[in-house]
């Protein structure tokens, strides 16, 4: 049977809390290799069934078995274009390993680690660029540069068509670049994944608002012959409680985009500022949530909590990030829900009034419902509150599309397994489609829409 | 790169840009604002399209130097590039088409009216001018507000031109002496504007105002921008810049406006960006 997976090598955490760098260092080598042959090779591989865009897994395992790593990355890229990100940030135990075999009775095999580590390879040693098949005479626009439309314009350029990528902001990624910090996902990983995509022939426009700067219309009406829409998760969620607009009080978002888009950890080197505190309080459980108390603690603050109403085994978080956290000194205040935020004289945050929760009956979610402890109010000293609570979709784009349907609570309408939307030749995917998600989801999505967007053109 | 075509200094501390960002222009309307970032290390700020020529692909802007990033700006030439210009964004400001509407500019804030004005006057509405400023030498834009005007009445705070006194002031003299107004607009400094929120609310007179809150991106994804309005929390990017005065919360506005008023010292401290008349 084989032994445990191999160790990650990272940076200790009394060192990575004091700066950006990336923490989980990637294997070498010989890590890769000796983890690798923990892969059993099952005659029928269950793990490839866990993963959205379908990667061959065990095939590029065997192949870093063999030290033929050029091998390894040209599988994963058959059906991944994104290899370093997914390697990175993809929630692989509920994902491809929560079907390795391996995982029955241990550990299983470290798909995600592997994955990054022929990524990395490949980008050390200069990706090639890549053969694209002459221009097929047909243009599709693709808004939002996040990890939906990414790949879903590599894909479509790989098939011959001239893609637009519409980007919103001054520079490409969508949530790869202003939300996952640099300590999880380096920047230049993801600028060279955007320049792999440009190799392809895609143009990608920053500074383009669809729905403001231009409508999804009046690209049609430039020749754009398919429009995919990937605009992301939108605007932030707040809890509705007192105080919440109180000075100190920032959504994730904020948080994260001055931080990580902005940089604002180097102020005043850069303009943008950010208000740390001393003591900071991040409402939420999931991904985002983590990002967030570990950038705080990155940013000089005294002390990082998580409050979040549920208990550790109902958060969304990646495994990995929460023991991140949890090595990095992050207190967890769980089962506890704030009530009120509390502020001074003079308008800022003081206080943040929590009450202690107990899990109830299963919702709708499946997860237990947390219900309120009468009487356990009490009140964490800090100075400044994030709140990670998710986001509702931006309406620029359905209030400016004629004809384009969306949900009661704002997502737009979309087919499953094409993303076809209620309007003739737009597609949709990512978190605009189902609420805040995963990146790999998004991928999935933009790689679904791109097989469809290349039907329905195809047979036009 | 957006290309600074003309710049012109209207006061020591104000200047104004047109600048070539043909998308822009194509789709701007009065009451909406972009945001610009002079480079890589900028930070991203909001500020309203003060006119723009969609047959140049031009907009402009009016900035007042308060800041790091405002002083930055200020010593940009013609010749010289923005590195990102994004936009129009928000709402279009929803204008009368009858009647008659006082505009009330205060400092800088006269740039944001003047588009409004114009687009009113254009459409046959009586446009009853307000401008201030602090002495005459900051005093922005007259002559364009003569241009869409019926009347421009000037104040300042120091009696060096016009009326010695705040706008609202003015508004209240005004119509204490006749005047009827169906509407109202006042931009300008937080307190100006609750002033004149103020003069209008007995007479339920409906009075826009236009918010300028510390934003980052701009389109509806940050939050950092939100404001309470009727006791509702909006966000100004995405729900405004306009609103019903007699329903913002002015109070919590100005707070919020001060969330970086230590960091913007220590910018200022640091930056060897000067300042001045230029």
């Amino acid at each position: 049977m084989a032994g445990p997976r191999v160790a990650m090598p990272a940076q200790d955490p009394k060192e990575r809390i004091k700066n950006f760098n990336e923490v989980a260092l990637g294997y070498t080598e010989d890590m890769a290799v000796a983890e690798a042959a923990r892969c059993i090779g099952c005659k029928k591989p269950s793990c490839i069934q866990g993963c959205p865009v379908n990667v061959d897994i065990p095939g590029f395992i065997g192949k870093v078995k063999t030290k033929d790593f050029e091998d390894a990355i040209r599988i994963v890229k058959a059906t991944n274009s994104l290899p370093a990100i997914c390697g990175r940030v993809c929630p692989q135990e509920e994902q491809c390993e929560k079907y390795c075999i391996l995982g029955k009775k241990g550990e299983p095999v470290a798909i995600g680690r592997l994955e990054r580590f022929v990524a990395d390879w490949e980008m050390a040693r200069g990706v090639k660029k890549p053969t694209v098949p002459p221009w097929n005479g047909k243009k599709v626009a693709v808004v939002g540069s996040g990890p939906a439309g990414l790949t879903c314009a590599g894909d479509l350029a790989k098939l011959g068509y001239k893609v637009t990528v519409f980007e919103a902001l001054h520079a490409p990624g969508g949530v790869l670049i202003y939300g996952i910090p640099e300590f999880r996902l380096p920047k230049r990983i993801v600028a060279a994944e955007v320049e792999y995509v440009r190799s392809l022939g895609v143009e990608v426009r920053t500074n383009v608002i669809v729905g403001r700067t231009v409508t999804v219309d009046e690209l049609f009406e430039d020749g754009y012959e398919a429009v995919f829409l990937g605009t992301g998760a939108g605007l932030p969620k707040f809890m509705g409680i007192p105080g919440e607009n109180l000075n100190g009080v920032y959504s994730a978002n904020e948080w994260l985009t001055r931080t990580n888009l902005m940089k604002a950890y180097l102020f005043p080197e850069y303009d943008t500022p950010i208000r740390v505190g001393k003591r900071v309080a991040v409402v939420g459980g999931g991904n985002v949530a983590m990002d967030a108390v570990r950038c705080a603690l990155r940013l000089g603050a005294e002390k990082a909590f998580i409050v979040y109403r549920r208990g550790e085994q109902e958060m969304p978080a990646r495994l990995e990030e929460l023991n991140h956290a949890k090595h990095e000194g992050v207190v967890f205040h769980l089962l506890t829900n704030p009530v009120r935020v509390i502020g001074d004289e003079k308008g800022w945050v003081k206080g943040l009034e929590c009450i202690k929760m107990e899990l109830g009956e299963p919702d709708s979610s499946g997860r237990r419902r947390p219900v309120p402890v009468k009487g356990s109010e009490f009140v964490l000293d800090v100075d400044t509150v994030v709140m990670a609570l998710g986001t509702t979709p931006n309406p620029v784009i359905s209030k400016t599309t004629p004809g384009l349907q969306v949900h009661e609570w704002g997502g737009i309408i979309a087919e499953e397994d094409t993303g076809a939307t209620t309007k003739r030749g737009v597609y949709a995917g990512g978190d605009a489609v189902t609420g805040s998600a995963t990146v790999i989801l998004a991928m999935g999505a933009g790689k679904k829409a791109a097989a469809a967007i290349h039907a329905y053109l195809q047979g036009k | 790169m957006y290309k600074i075509l003309q710049k012109r200094v209207l006061t020591p501390v104000t200047k104004e840009f047109v600048i070539e960002a043909p998308m822009v222009a194509r789709k701007a309307q009065p009451g909406q604002f972009f945001i610009l970032r002079i480079g890589e290390k900028g930070e991203r700020i909001p500020l309203t399209i003060a006119d723009f020529d969609r047959r140049r692909g031009t907009i402009t802007a009016v900035f007042q130097e308060v800041g790091k990033t405002t002083r930055m700006l200020g010593l940009l030439d013609e010749g010289d590039f923005i590195a990102d210009v994004v936009g129009p964004l928000g709402l279009p400001a929803e204008l009368p088409e009858s009647g008659r509407v006082a505009c009330i500019g205060g400092g800088v804030g006269v740039a944001p009216v003047y588009p409004k004005a114009k687009a009113m006057h254009e459409k046959g509405v009586d446009v009853i001018s307000i401008i201030g400023a602090r002495c005459a030498e900051l005093l922005i834009m007259e002559d364009e507000m003569r241009a869409v005007s019926s009347e421009v009445h000037v104040c300042t705070d120091d009696g060096s031109k016009g009326f010695h006194g705040f706008v609202s002031q003015k508004l209240q003299q005004l119509i204490e002496s006749g005047y009827r107004f169906d509407e109202v607009i006042a931009v300008g400094p937080l307190p100006m504007m609750r002033a004149c929120a103020e003069v209008t609310r007995p007479l339920k007179i409906k009075t826009w105002v236009s918010l300028n809150p510390i934003m980052v991106d701009g389109t509806g994804m940050c939050g950092a921008c939100r404001v309470t309005v009727g006791g509702q929390t909006k966000f100004c990017c995405v729900d405004g810049p306009m609103f019903d005065g007699h329903l913002v919360d002015f109070a919590e506005a100005v707070r919020r406006s001060q969330m970086y008023v230590a960091e913007e010292q220590h910018a200022m401290h640091t930056c060897t960006c000067g300042g001045g008349d230029r």
